[in-house]
């Protein structure tokens, strides 16, 4: 979307500004809404769901920022916050929440779980300085594989979660029956025609993105850039880089924590067992669209990153299938597109040579 | 005060043994566990299993190796290898060329498309030094997008095929979620190479526990300068004659172990050879280059190596072995899941590669048999774990996939720390 606003200046300018990858993925969005229109989708809804998504999505994006900026690359252990966020919303729904309360006590719930997952993450992550990104995703891997063990075994006797015979929690949990689903979807809700605006949670979503945002400009997140910028010159001024490294990922596991329950209670189900072992990868994918590098990451990053890559996604898919019948090829282009930006970022990370 | 360091250091040495291990400990105490618990799993159904496991798996395996003597890590990459292998058999199997030359064919097929493949992964993992294994991992995902596009579209759509073949969607586009390789007498792949010579499975053990006592005494032997015998040694000697004791008794009395299924001797001297392979390769000046790319590249540049033409060439090495490493992994499982076959390979074969001992820069084939074994035995006992302890075999499979990813996490997070923990020390 910024890449149409700024045609005006000249083409190297918004080449190098905007970043390569960001332009392609607009323009190639931009050509799935026009081919769109030509096939007679409507645009309104296309449009409407992409902001669905891009909400649904946002925050675990968002929890991209801190670990990106603290040095620590992108928070490739995400399931970590995950399934802290699923436990608490589970929990939850056994201590028989339900609506605005089940919400209230999921986030409260999950924030200090949270809290203690990150700080011991955190703590891996300093020990283990140089392979950060690799330890990451087999932590996640881990963590999520570990787990299902929990969902299978945990004594949760709730029946709107259970399996109909035997113990342990069902694979995805319907949040229809805790009257959850759609719930901040809902909130102020207005329509145009066939254009849809989820405001509640677009409204919250911007609230975190503004919280991440102060939190950058405040004394502790300028700490925290300056040591992923320049560790050894932050260490020469006096800042203690690991602690500021175990808070940025504290905070970038809280956020994911919260942002599975925004983005469950959009979606209408918690997805348990191995729902969460891929999602790292979709959001570290998402930011990196939006300008951010494996070193450096904004909150305008998150914002238009996660709105050009779920709306190339929401957008492909109907296309795809009117064009190329019976094969889900937007599934193919999910992979090809969020798997080739990550690489593409890998071989801009500098350093490493031993 | 060199003393002391030394000395430090060498007290460090003793304690950390078990740390070094630890991972291939925790496999032995599992499978030891799993064999005291579980009450289904009797002896003659493991190793059935587990032989069975074994000459499926070891050829992928072994085909880690040399990327991790180049300083590499380990190849998670070896997915695209193996993706090459699967189109050499998709083609084969389309024309129906079967038997043994259906399967040559397949070996002489997949060699350039996956030189070709580790080509690019080589020229990749050059721009991302020092990140080469989450970019191996994600290279992996990224071309099973590309491999789904060409399997499920561009089949059909773009290159004409008959579309009654019944390898082909009924719709005429894409290739079907499984294809049938056939047994050989109807003119397919199924064990083309493992039916062409088998032997019992005790004749194996006697052969193979004979062949490694003559190579251990003889290699002793030959180190006149070393007479000093170690108690490892002893072990090896006594471990290899009470196996040669029992493989004869079981076939002189014929007894239950006599039932276990044959084994196959063409997979078996092929993996041989890939491990003849990988120890000559590294007495050649190719090999020396690799080691000391592996051990420093800077230094290697200066010494006249070209650094970035060695890492390519063991990323291609790498890839083609594990093309031919998944076509016999395929001949012998029968079926081609064309969408799942390889998508868990690279993880299954690292995970085995650092249970036998490995780490990022070290490995060797010893490693790699030692580990296709333990990982594999846990693989067999985990459900039955399940079963036995909770009462529920899903939970062993949960159990399962916590070890593979919990594995490679642990060992390749022990192995970060201890060198950064050395680096520390030196730098003080």
């Amino acid at each position: 979307m910024t890449g149409v606003d700024r045609k005006k200046s000249s083409l190297k300018d918004i080449v190098s500004k905007v970043g390569l990858p960001t332009l392609i993925i607009a323009g190639f969005w931009i050509l799935t809404l026009v081919a769109g229109a030509f096939l007679d989708i409507s645009t309104g809804t296309l449009i409407s769901d992409t902001l669905k998504r891009a909400g649904m999505n946002g925050i675990l994006v968002l929890a991209m920022v801190p670990s990106i900026q603290s040095g620590t690359g992108p928070n490739f252990a995400l399931p970590v916050g995950i399934v802290c966020g699923l436990f608490s919303l589970v929990t939850a729904i056994e201590l028989g929440f339900t609506g605005v309360s089940w919400l209230a006590v999921s986030i409260l719930l999950s924030i200090p779980i949270a809290t203690i997952a990150g700080y011991l993450y955190g703590k891996l992550l300093n020990a283990v300085k140089g392979s950060e990104m690799t330890i990451a995703t087999y932590t996640g891997f881990s963590i999520v594989a570990f787990m299902c063990l929990i969902w299978l075994m945990i004594p949760y006797k709730n029946p709107k979660m259970g399996w109909f015979i035997g113990n342990g929690l069902r694979e995805t949990i319907q949040l229809d029956g805790v009257g959850a689903a759609q719930l901040l979807n809902n909130f102020l809700r207005f329509e145009i025609g066939d254009f849809i605006i989820p405001t509640g949670l677009l409204l919250v979503f911007l609230f975190f993105c503004l919280l991440m945002w102060l939190f950058t400009k405040s004394k502790s997140g300028i700490a925290i850039t300056a040591g992923g910028i320049s560790p050894k010159f932050a260490k020469a001024s006096g800042l203690n880089i690991d602690k500021n490294r175990i808070i940025a990922n504290i905070l970038s596991t809280v956020l994911a924590a919260i942002g599975i329950i925004v983005y469950s209670q959009s979606y209408g189900y918690a997805q348990l067992y191995s729902g969460p072992l891929l999602m790292a990868f979709a959001a570290v994918a998402a930011i990196l669209i939006g300008g951010a590098t494996a070193s450096r990451a904004k909150v305008s990053h998150v914002i238009i990153g996660v709105i050009l890559f779920q709306g190339l996604l929401t957008t492909a898919l109907p296309v795809a299938n009117k064009i190329f019948v019976g094969l889900d090829l937007s599934e193919i282009m999910r992979m090809v597109v969020q798997n080739g930006i990550i690489l593409y970022a890998l071989t801009q990370v500098k350093g490493g040579e031993k | 005060m060199q003393n002391t360091t030394g000395e430090r250091l060498k007290n460090k040495k003793d304690s950390s043994w078990i740390l070094d291990n630890i991972v291939t400990i925790i496999f032995i105490v599992f499978t030891v566990v799993g064999f005291i618990v579980s009450k289904d799993v009797s002896l003659n159904y493991f190793l059935n299993e587990l032989t069975s496991r074994l000459f499926r798996n070891a050829f992928l395996v072994l085909s880690l190796i040399i990327p991790v003597l180049a300083g590499l890590g380990l190849n998670f990459g070896i997915v695209i290898g193996a993706m090459a292998g699967q189109m050499a058999i998709a083609i084969v199997r389309y024309f129906t060329i079967g038997g043994v030359s259906g399967l040559f064919l397949c070996f002489l097929i997949a060699l350039p498309i996956a030189a070709l493949f580790g080509y690019f992964a080589g020229l990749l993992y050059n721009k991302t030094r020092g990140q080469e294994m989450i970019a191996s991992l994600i290279v992996g995902y990224f071309a099973n997008g590309i491999y789904q596009f060409l399997f499920l579209y561009t089949v059909g759509a773009i290159i004409k095929v008959n579309p009654t073949h019944p390898m082909i969607n009924p719709s005429g586009i894409g290739v079907r979620m499984t294809v049938d390789l056939f047994p050989v007498k109807d003119g397919g792949l199924k064990y083309a190479l493992d039916n062409i010579m088998k032997i019992p499975f005790m004749w194996a053990v006697l052969i193979v526990s004979v062949f490694i006592l003559a190579i251990i005494v003889l290699s002793n032997n030959n180190k006149k300068k070393k007479s000093k015998k170690t108690p490892m040694y002893f072990l090896n000697v006594a471990a290899c004659t009470i196996m040669i004791f029992i493989s004869v008794f079981s076939i002189v009395t014929n007894n239950s172990l006599m039932q276990v299924n044959k084994v196959p001797v063409v997979t078996a001297i092929l993996i041989i050879a890939l491990c003849i392979f990988n120890e000559l390769i590294m007495k050649t000046k190719l090999g020396q280059d690799f080691r000391s790319v592996g051990q420093n590249q800077h230094i290697a540049a200066v010494s006249g190596i070209n650094v970035d033409r060695t890492r390519i060439i063991a990323t291609v090495m790498s890839t083609v072995f594990a093309a031919w490493g998944q076509i016999v992994f395929l001949q012998n499982m029968g079926t081609l899941n064309t969408y799942n076959a390889h998508t868990q390979i690279g993880m299954f074969s690292v995970a085995s590669l650092l249970v036998g001992g490995a780490s990022t820069s070290k490995a060797s084939n010893r490693h790699a048999i030692i580990g296709v074994l333990l990982f594999n035995s846990m693989f067999i006992m985990s459900p039955d774990i399940g079963k036995a302890l909770f009462g529920n075999a899903l939970l062993g499979e949960y159990f399962r996939t916590f070890m593979v990813y919990g594995v490679i996490g642990l060992a390749l997070g022990l192995y970060v720390w201890k060198t950064n923990k050395k680096s520390r020390i030196t730098l003080e």
